[in-house]
C-alpha cells in the first residue's frame, strides 16, 4: 500500500500495461521526454524506451488516426490528446473512424485503443482548456467511456480500458492530478462498465463523476451532520457502458435522485440517467430528479467566476434541501 | 525515380523482354478489365435501381488501382476512399461480393451494413474505405507504424484523390510518415476535379500532391496514371523503398474518371472535348496496344475479355438471386462482445 497522486497513477498504470503486453505503446504531444504537460507520463519513455513511447507533432488527427491503424493491424495503442477541448480538432475519429469501423465492416475490423486526455475545469484555463466533454463522446455508439475519480481508479479503469477490445475514451480530471490516495502495491486491474457506491445511505441518491464525486461526498457529510439526511453517493466511473443495474437499485432503495454534472445544461449525462430512472423506476420515485450542473454557459477564466458556476458542495447541499423539503 | 509529364505510351517505354515481363502484363490487363467491367455494370444497375445509395466509379481510372495492386505482396495493406470499388477488386476481392454490397444485399462484403463507400476485406488486405475526405491518411501511418514496430515487411499504401490534398489531415500524415520513416506510400490519383469543381481552381500550385512533397522533405513525383507499366514501376519502386526501411513516398497519378463524380452525375461541369481527349488515352485501349505491340495473341487478349465478362455476369445474376441482409444483423458488431449493450 503507498499513497499515490491521481498524476503518478496515471504513468504507473500505464507503465504496468505496457510491461504486461509488448503490445501496448503510447503516444502524443510532448509526453515522451518531457514526461507530459500535466507530468503524468514521466519514467516511460526511460522505462521503455522510444519506440513504445513516442513524441508527436502537434497533429490531433495524425495521433487519432496512427493509433486506429495501429490498432486495426494488432497493436493496442494509448493515445494521449493534452486537453479534452481539443478532440474538436480530431473529432473524425472519436465521432466517425473509430466506433464505426467494426460495425460497417461487418465486423472485419477491431479498434482496441484508449484515448487519454485531460479533461474538465478548476484550473482557471477559460472555455477552451477547461470543458467536460464526456458527454460528446457518450453519445457514439461504438465508443466506451470512462471517467476515473481517483488514483486508484485511475490505475484499474485504465489496464481495463487497454486491456478492451473496444475503443476506450479515458477523461482524466485535470484538477485531480494532484489529489492522493491510497493504492495497494501490485497489479490493479478493475471492470468497465461498473459504478460504485462510495457512501451508502437511504435518503436520497445522488450521482456524480469524476471531479464531483468528492464534492458530493462533501455535501453528503454535510447534509448528514447538520441536516440529517442520508445521502447515497454513487461514482458512476463509467458513462459506456452504463451500470444502470447500480443507479436503479439505489433509486429504488432511496426514492430520489440527483445528478453533479460538470457538463453545461444540455445534453449533459445526468440527462441519460435521468430518463432512464423516469421510464424504468418512476413509481420508485418520491419527488422529481434533478440535475445540478453547470450553466449552459462557456466556461469563464477567473477563478471567482469559474468558482460560481461549477457545482459545489454548498450547491449541491442546498439543492438537496430545498428539493427534499428538509 | 524519374519524374514523367502527362503524356501518352509508346512502345519505346518498353521491349518485349522487359522487367515486367509477359505474366505481369497480362495480369496488370485482367485487374483493369475486371475493373472496368464491373464498374460499367454498376452504372447499369444504378440506372436499373438496383444499385442503391450512391456510388463512386473508378471509370478511367482503372490504371493506378492495377499498377498498384500488381507490385503488391500478400500481406501489404490497402486504404481506400469511397471511390475504393477499383482498389478492392485489384486485391481480388470477389466481383460478387463487391457487386452485393453495391446492390445492399446479404452477399455484400460486409452484408450492405457499409455500403458501397466502405468496401472493406481485411483477408485480402483491403483494411477500408473511407469516406470522409482524408481521414485514412493518419490511418494509413498508423499501419505503417505498427509494421515498422514489429519489423514486419509488410508496407501501407493510402489512395485518395487530387480534393484531399487540400485537407488537414493529409498534411498532418505526411509530416507524421516522414518523420518517422513510416512504410506507407501515399497516392494522389489527380482526375482534375474535386465533385464538381476542378482543382485547379482551388489549389495554389499546379501539381496538388506532388508540389507539397518538399514541403515534407519527399521527392516530387507525378506519373501517367493511365499508363499501368508507368504505375507498377513507379509503385513497384516506393514498395521496395518502404520495405528497405527508406520511408514513405508520395506519388501523383495523372487520370481521368469518364463518369460523374458518383450516382448519375452527368459532368456537364467539364468543357468541351476534355472527356473526349482523355478517352484517346483510355488505359484499357492503351494497354490493349501495349499487349499487341509486345506479341500478345489478339486470342488471348479476347479470352481475358470473356471469361472477365463471364464473372461479372455471373456475379450479377448471384447478386440478383440473393437475400435482402436480415435484421437481426442491425445490432450485431457495434461492440468486440459482437452485440450492441451499453448498459447493463
Ligand atoms: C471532410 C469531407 N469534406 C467533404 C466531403 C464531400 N466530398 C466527397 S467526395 C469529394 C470530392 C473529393 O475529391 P478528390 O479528393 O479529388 O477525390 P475524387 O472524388 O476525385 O476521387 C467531396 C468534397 C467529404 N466526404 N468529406
Ligand atoms: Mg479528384
Amino acid at each position: 500500500m503507498a499513497e499515490l497522486t491521481y498524476r503518478d497513477a496515471v504513468a504507473r498504470g500505464i507503465a504496468q500495461e505496457m510491461a504486461r503486453d509488448p503490445d501496448v505503446v503510447f503516444l502524443g504531444e510532448d509526453v515522451a521526454k518531457a514526461g507530459g504537460v500535466f507530468k503524468s507520463t514521466v519514467g516511460l519513455l526511460e522505462q521503455f524506451g522510444p519506440l513504445r513511447v513516442r513524441d508527436t507533432p502537434i497533429s490531433e488527427q495524425a495521433i487519432m488516426g496512427a493509433a486506429m491503424g495501429a490498432a486495426m493491424t494488432g497493436l493496442k495503442p494509448i493515445a494521449e490528446i493534452m486537453f479534452s477541448d481539443f478532440f474538436a480538432v480530431c473529432f473524425d475519429y472519436i465521432a466517425n473512424e473509430f466506433p464505426k469501423s467494426r460495425y460497417m465492416s461487418n465486423g472485419q475490423v477491431k479498434c482496441p485503443l484508449v484515448v487519454r486526455t485531460g479533461n474538465g475545469a478548476g484550473s482557471r484555463f477559460g472555455a477552451q482548456h477547461s470543458q467536460s466533454v464526456e458527454n460528446w463522446c457518450m453519445m457514439i455508439p461504438g465508443l466506451k467511456v470512462v471517467a476515473p475519480s481517483t488514483p486508484l481508479d485511475v490505475i484499474g479503469l485504465l489496464a481495463a480500458a487497454v486491456r478492451d477490445p473496444d475503443p476506450v475514451i479515458f477523461l482524466e480530471h485535470k484538477s485531480l492530478y494532484a489529489t492522493k490516495g491510497e493504492v495497494p502495491d501490485g497489479e490493479i486491474v478493475d471492470t468497465l462498465g461498473t459504478a460504485k457506491i462510495v457512501r451508502p445511505g437511504k435518503d436520497c441518491t445522488i450521482i456524480a463523476l469524476a471531479l464531483m464525486v468528492s464534492r458530493a461526498l462533501e455535501a453528503a457529510e454535510k447534509l448528514k451532520a447538520e441536516h440529517g439526511v442520508d445521502c447515497e453517493v454513487i461514482d458512476v466511473r463509467s458513462l459506456v457502458p452504463l451500470d444502470t443495474q447500480t443507479i436503479l437499485g439505489s433509486v429504488a432503495k432511496t426514492h430520489r435522485l440527483f445528478t453533479v454534472e460538470e457538463n453545461p445544461r444540455l445534453c449533459g449525462w445526468g440527462a441519460e440517467i435521468v430518463s432512464i430512472v423516469a421510464d424504468e423506476a418512476f413509481y420508485d420515485l418520491d419527488g422529481p430528479p434533478v440535475r445540478i450542473t453547470t450553466p449552459h454557459i462557456p466556461l469563464p477564466a477567473a477563478d471567482i467566476l469559474e468558482d460560481a458556476v461549477l457545482p459545489t458542495p454548498d450547491r449541491i447541499v442546498d439543492t438537496v434541501r430545498r428539493s427534499l423539503g428538509s | 525515380m524519374a519524374t514523367v509529364k502527362d503524356r501518352a505510351p509508346g512502345p519505346a517505354d518498353s521491349g518485349l523482354n522487359d522487367d515486367i515481363g509477359e505474366n505481369k502484363r497480362l495480369q496488370l490487363y485482367r485487374t483493369q478489365v475486371t475493373i472496368r467491367e464491373a464498374e460499367q455494370r454498376a452504372f447499369d444497375l444504378f440506372l436499373q435501381n438496383l444499385v442503391k445509395g450512391t456510388s463512386h466509379l473508378s471509370l478511367g481510372q482503372e490504371a493506378v488501382a492495377a499498377g498498384f495492386a500488381g507490385a503488391m505482396i500478400k500481406g501489404d495493406l490497402s486504404f481506400c476512399t469511397y471511390r475504393g470499388h477499383a482498389h478492392t477488386l485489384a486485391r481480388g476481392v470477389p466481383v460478387e461480393k463487391v457487386l452485393g454490397e453495391l446492390m445492399q444485399r446479404d452477399n455484400g462484403l460486409m452484408r450492405g451494413k457499409g455500403g458501397s463507400m466502405h468496401l472493406t476485406s481485411v483477408e485480402h488486405g483491403v483494411m477500408g474505405s473511407y469516406a470522409i475526405i482524408g481521414a485514412h491518411l493518419p490511418i494509413a501511418c498508423g499501419a505503417a507504424w505498427r509494421a515498422q514496430y514489429k519489423g514486419a515487411k509488410d508496407v501501407s499504401v493510402c489512395f485518395f484523390g487530387d480534393g484531399t490534398t487540400n485537407i488537414g489531415a493529409f498534411h498532418e500524415a505526411l509530416n507524421f510518415a516522414a518523420v518517422w520513416k513510416l512504410p506507407v506510400i501515399f497516392v494522389c490519383e489527380n482526375n482534375l476535379y474535386m465533385e464538381y469543381t476542378p482543382i485547379a481552381d482551388v489549389t495554389a500550385v499546379e501539381h496538388p500532391a506532388a508540389d507539397r512533397a518538399s514541403a515534407y522533405g519527399l521527392e516530387r513525383i507525378v506519373i501517367d496514371g493511365n499508363d499501368a507499366d508507368a504505375v507498377y514501376r513507379t509503385a513497384k519502386t516506393a514498395y521496395d523503398k518502404a520495405r528497405a526501411g527508406n520511408g514513405p513516398s508520395l506519388i501523383e497519378c495523372m487520370t481521368y474518371r469518364h463518369s460523374g463524380h458518383s450516382r448519375a452525375d452527368p459532368a456537364k461541369y467539364r468543357p468541351e472535348g476534355e472527356l473526349e481527349r482523355w478517352k484517346q488515352r483510355d488505359p484499357i485501349k492503351i494497354y490493349r496496344e501495349r499487349l499487341l505491340q509486345f506479341g500478345v495473341a489478339e486470342k488471348v487478349i479476347a479470352d481475358i475479355d470473356a471469361s472477365v465478362r463471364k464473372v461479372v455476369d455471373d456475379a450479377t445474376e448471384a447478386c440478383k438471386a440473393a437475400p435482402n441482409p436480415p435484421l437481426d444483423i442491425i445490432t450485431t458488431d457495434v461492440y468486440a462482445d459482437g452485440g450492441w449493450a451499453w448498459r447493463n
